[in-house]
């Protein structure tokens, strides 16, 4: 299991940011995370240890087969891929 | 993994070295300056981590002959620019959007997923229809092409290292 961090909130189900440290579209995605006020978890995948990178990976590609982030996941169904402001306002709201 | 720490002053220098670049070469840099600056410092802890300024918004290998193709600038940088205007990771972007006619969206990823990647082909990449007295190269950024016995160390157009070309013929 990947540790992630928790961030405590507006409870509007299961929210999950896997994102990079290094990326400005991760950065806006966790502020609108931050803005919304939505219990969330994410984690830097770029700050993990390469075991567990190859893990967080995986499970990326899982919700979002390119691999890129942000990628965010609601309820281990709904897939936002990027930093898609409206989707993830209307998504959360 | 440790986090790298970037001085200020390390990447003031290095955000005019790209803006610098970026105006000889004729691209554009983010106008929001924070969010370059971030990226900027993005592709600095990035050269520090893994050796090379590889893209701050894709994960990187940590080996150089795997991510040669998101080593900023990257070789999807102009398509997406044409397309988006933008890069992927939104440091580089079209004049429209500089003068503020336009505003930046979310850009799909271009560079195919793990599974469907290819490595960077030392064989002419096409079917060859003339015979050549020496090979030529192309530069996979920005498509300079030269006919010499192995390609330049540096793109004399886009400064990349020689690593970025691929045999054209």
């Amino acid at each position: 299991m990947i540790e992630m961090t928790h961030i405590d909130g507006e409870d509007k189900g299961k929210v999950v940011l896997y994102a990079l440290s290094t990326c400005g579209w991760c950065a806006k995605t966790k502020e609108l995370l931050a803005e919304l006020g939505v219990e969330h978890s994410y984690v830097y995948v770029d700050l993990l240890e390469p075991d567990e990178i190859e893990e967080a990976l995986t499970e990326v590609e899982r919700y979002n087969p390119s691999g890129s982030f942000p990628t965010l996941v609601i309820n281990d169904s709904r897939v936002i891929v990027g930093f898609r402001e409206q989707e993830i306002r209307e998504a959360l709201s | 993994m440790n986090d790298s720490v970037i001085g200020k002053e390390e990447l003031v220098k290095r955000c005019e070295e790209v803006a610098r670049d970026a105006v000889q070469g004729g691209y554009f840099l983010n106008p929001d300056t924070d969010f370059t600056k971030n990226l900027v410092r993005g592709l600095m802890v990035n050269e520090q981590r893994y050796g090379y300024p590889a893209c701050p918004c894709r994960i990187a290998s940590g080996k150089r002959e795997q991510d040669l193709d998101i080593i900023c600038p990257c070789d999807y940088r102009d398509t997406d620019l044409e397309e988006f205007g933008a890069c992927y990771c939104a440091l580089y972007v079209s004049g429209e959007i500089t003068r503020g006619e336009k505003t930046v969206g979310p850009i799909p990823e271009r560079r195919p997923p793990r599974s469907m990647r290819k490595t960077v082909s030392k064989a002419p990449s096409g079917n060859v229809p003339l015979t050549v007295s020496l090979p030529v190269w192309r530069c996979r950024v920005c498509g300079y092409l030269c006919a010499r016995e192995s390609p330049p160390l540096v793109c004399p157009i886009c400064k990349v290292a020689q690593d970025r070309f691929e045999r054209f013929l």
